[in-house]
């Protein structure tokens, strides 16, 4: 189902993501991004390949913070990323929201929440909204393996199931909430419990960017279909501390040799060879350099702004379309009328 | 103009939203086929189907965070929440994720959340709050607290066509218990405050059920001419209509059915001793239900209630300062 273009655009976007992250990392070190900062080293393929799935008029609700892959792929522009992550004035949230935490609208992003799994129960109801419409659309919801321990994950669950929803979760299974292992944070699996819901549930290799492709073409197949909601597992490993104050002494030297043998970066540079690999690395560091040089003109934010648009006034501010990548959308209609 | 009772035009004005927009639907817990707790939305369902009246799980975070994603899609949802003490378990979707949106992503979130309130029936520590001000203190939301049929209808109609999250108090105790004129056809009233009943040497000053303990104690100072304000907003409050009435009477007693600490009620006495302490001929004087859970018990809830004969207790002390 992919073609030799979308691997080299799947390449691209997680080395676009590795290295926005690594320039990231130096700017906070460089006192040029407040706050902390959170990157989400070693998961690349998952945000990457799960959006590289989405129609353009699919809903992302919401990425996370490991998840800056899927905000690449929609479109989002990079100098407003930069912008944002330094607190300057943009478009995105016009320095009001923390430096990872955001969302372009105009692709069909929403920024997410940091209380864990909320997104999901939104993500619900822009299905719930899709489908009573009959529009051929669906939502795209990322949580991680602690989320799985909160009431919203457990209402999400139902709520899709229940009612047949449109709507794709995506588990980022990296075996750490902040410190606390999987083995101390619950008895059952995930997709276990998503399947004793009436979830379809898979779990794949997170660090394999077409198997979390695959996954989600299916799933995305499924809900358009009419015939409801998927929880997709990625197994992964944080390959970073939960942010750059945290140096991640608690994960064992081993388990972190074995799983970068496993990069998914490297992992799809050596089927696309040397050469290519080089060229879009090439090309994505001209890429960051422009944007960063751009962002840097952006002024801060004016303070007296700060109470700004606290409530909407006028017409209501919908979600608009973002970029759809994958080469199956070309073909005339990929996917099967709604049942 | 019609006779309808408080639940009668909430109703009405819940018909009228599903007839004049298709983006508008309402959900709850027991709302469709049952017709709400309530009977709120009796009818509803078989009028406008399941997918419109929708019955929700028991799931209060569900519903609203659910109804946030479909307000964010460009429905325009309209939630019931059983019982407003229950909405403490949605408390982070309508604070955290419906409140900020707007803020931090410049995202609208149509909402209105319907929350029956209040005591005065035996309903016990669950069922009688009043929990206003906990959104009132949330940056995003706007609070408002009908009193009449009217202004039920209208508020209603307004904050379903507003493109923010609206907390829509409607209590309980004024269900079938209050009647009035209602116009017929569909109408908006501003989140603004209405002078109940004018007077000049006294303000009286008041939101819900209280409104209503207010215009009785009035009635019962014989020889004083009593103005009582009804708030009918919380958030935005109507800091014109409070200071104008002060400033004509110099006098204010503020009447909260909520908790006393950090209850409206607080905000509006606040804002009087900030803005209007040139007006003041007395110290302004509050009226709330003290810091305790609601008790079930009827001698023990007649007890911490605000009633009218207190009202005027306190009305007779202030005039007499």
């Amino acid at each position: 189902m992919l073609d030799a273009a979308d691997r080299r655009g799947l390449l691209r976007a997680m080395v676009l993501m590795r290295a926005v992250e690594e320039r990231g990392l130096s700017l906070y070190k460089q006192g040029k991004i407040p706050g902390s900062f959170y990157d989400g080293r070693g998961q690349e393929a998952i945000s990457v390949g799960a959006t590289w799935a989405l129609g353009a008029a699919d809903a992302v609700c919401s990425p996370l913070i490991r998840d800056l892959g899927a905000h690449l792929v929609r479109g989002t522009d990079l100098a407003e990323i930069f912008r944002h992550y330094m607190g300057r004035e943009n478009e995105l949230s016009h320095g009001r929201e923390g430096n990872v935490h955001f969302g372009d609208r105009r692709v069909g992003v929403v920024g997410m929440v940091s209380m864990l799994p909320d997104m999901m129960v939104v993500a619900g109801g822009l299905a719930m909204a899709f489908k009573l419409r009959s529009e051929q659309r669906c939502a795209l919801s990322f949580f991680g393996d602690g989320a799985t321990s909160r009431g919203d994950w457990h209402e999400a669950m139902n709520w899709a199931a229940l009612y047949g929803l449109p709507v794709i979760f995506v588990l980022e299974n990296n075996q750490f909430a902040y410190s606390t292992p999987t083995s101390r944070q619950f008895a059952r699996e995930p997709v276990a419990r998503a399947a004793a819901y009436g979830v379809a549930a898979v779990s794949v290799d997170g660090n394999d960017v077409e198997a979390v492709f695959e996954a989600t073409r299916e799933a995305r197949e499924r809900a358009l279909a009419g015939d409801g909601p998927t929880l997709i597992e990625a197994r992964t490993l944080r390959m970073h501390g939960h942010g750059a104050h945290d140096d991640a002494s608690y994960i064992p030297t081993e388990l972190l040799e074995e799983w970068l043998g496993r990069d998914p970066i490297e992992r799809l540079a050596s089927r696309l060879g040397e050469e290519e690999t080089a060229a879009v690395e090439a090309e994505v560091a001209a890429q960051i350099d422009a944007a960063l040089a751009r962002a840097m003109e952006a002024p801060m934010p004016a303070p007296g702004t700060a109470g700004d648009d606290v409530f909407c006034v006028g017409e209501p501010v919908t979600l608009g379309e973002g970029a759809a990548p994958w080469s199956g959308f070309a073909a005339p209609d990929p996917l099967p009328a709604a049942a | 103009m019609a006779l309808r009772t408080y639940l009668q035009a909430i109703s009405d004005g819940l018909r009228e939203a599903l007839a004049g927009d298709e983006s508008v639907f309402v959900m709850g817990e027991d709302v469709g086929a049952f017709g709400g707790a309530f009977k709120v939305t009796d009818g509803l369902q078989a009028e406008f189907g399941p997918d419109r009246v929708r019955d929700a799980p028991i799931a209060e975070a569900g519903i609203i965070g659910s109804a946030v994603g479909a307000a964010i899609a460009g429905m325009r949802p309209v939630c019931e929440m059983q019982f407003s003490d229950f909405v403490a378990c949605g408390f982070d979707q309508l604070v955290n994720v419906a409140g900020k949106m707007h803020y931090r992503v410049g995202l609208s979130v149509p909402l209105v959340l319907r929350l029956p309130s209040g005591g005065g029936f035996a309903g016990g520590p669950f069922h009688s709050q009043n929990p206003e001000a906990w959104f009132m203190h949330a940056p995003g939301l706007k609070v408002v607290a009908p009193s009449t049929p009217e202004d039920a209808k209208g508020l209603l109609a307004a904050a379903i066509a507003d493109p923010n999250p609206v907390v829509f108090m409607e209590h309980k105790h004024l269900y079938r218990r209050i009647k009035g004129e209602v116009p017929g056809h569909p109408y908006a009233t501003p989140f603004s405050a209405r002078v109940a009943r004018a007077g000049s040497d006294l303000t009286v000053i008041a939101y819900g059920a209280m409104v209503h303990a207010a215009l009785e104690a009035a009635e019962d100072l014989e020889g004083a001419s009593v103005e009582v304000l009804d708030l009918r907003s919380l958030a935005p409050l109507d800091e014109e209509a409070i200071l104008d009435s002060v400033a004509k009477t110099s006098k204010v007693l503020v009447i909260d059915e909520a908790n006393r600490t950090c209850a409206a009620g607080a905000e509006v006495a606040s804002l009087i001793a900030d803005r209007a302490f040139g007006h003041l001929d007395g110290p302004v004087r509050r009226l709330a239900t003290p810091d305790v859970p609601i008790p079930f018990s009827p001698p023990l809830e007649e007890a911490v209630i605000p009633t009218a004969d207190r009202i005027a207790e306190a009305c007779r002390e202030l005039l007499d300062y």
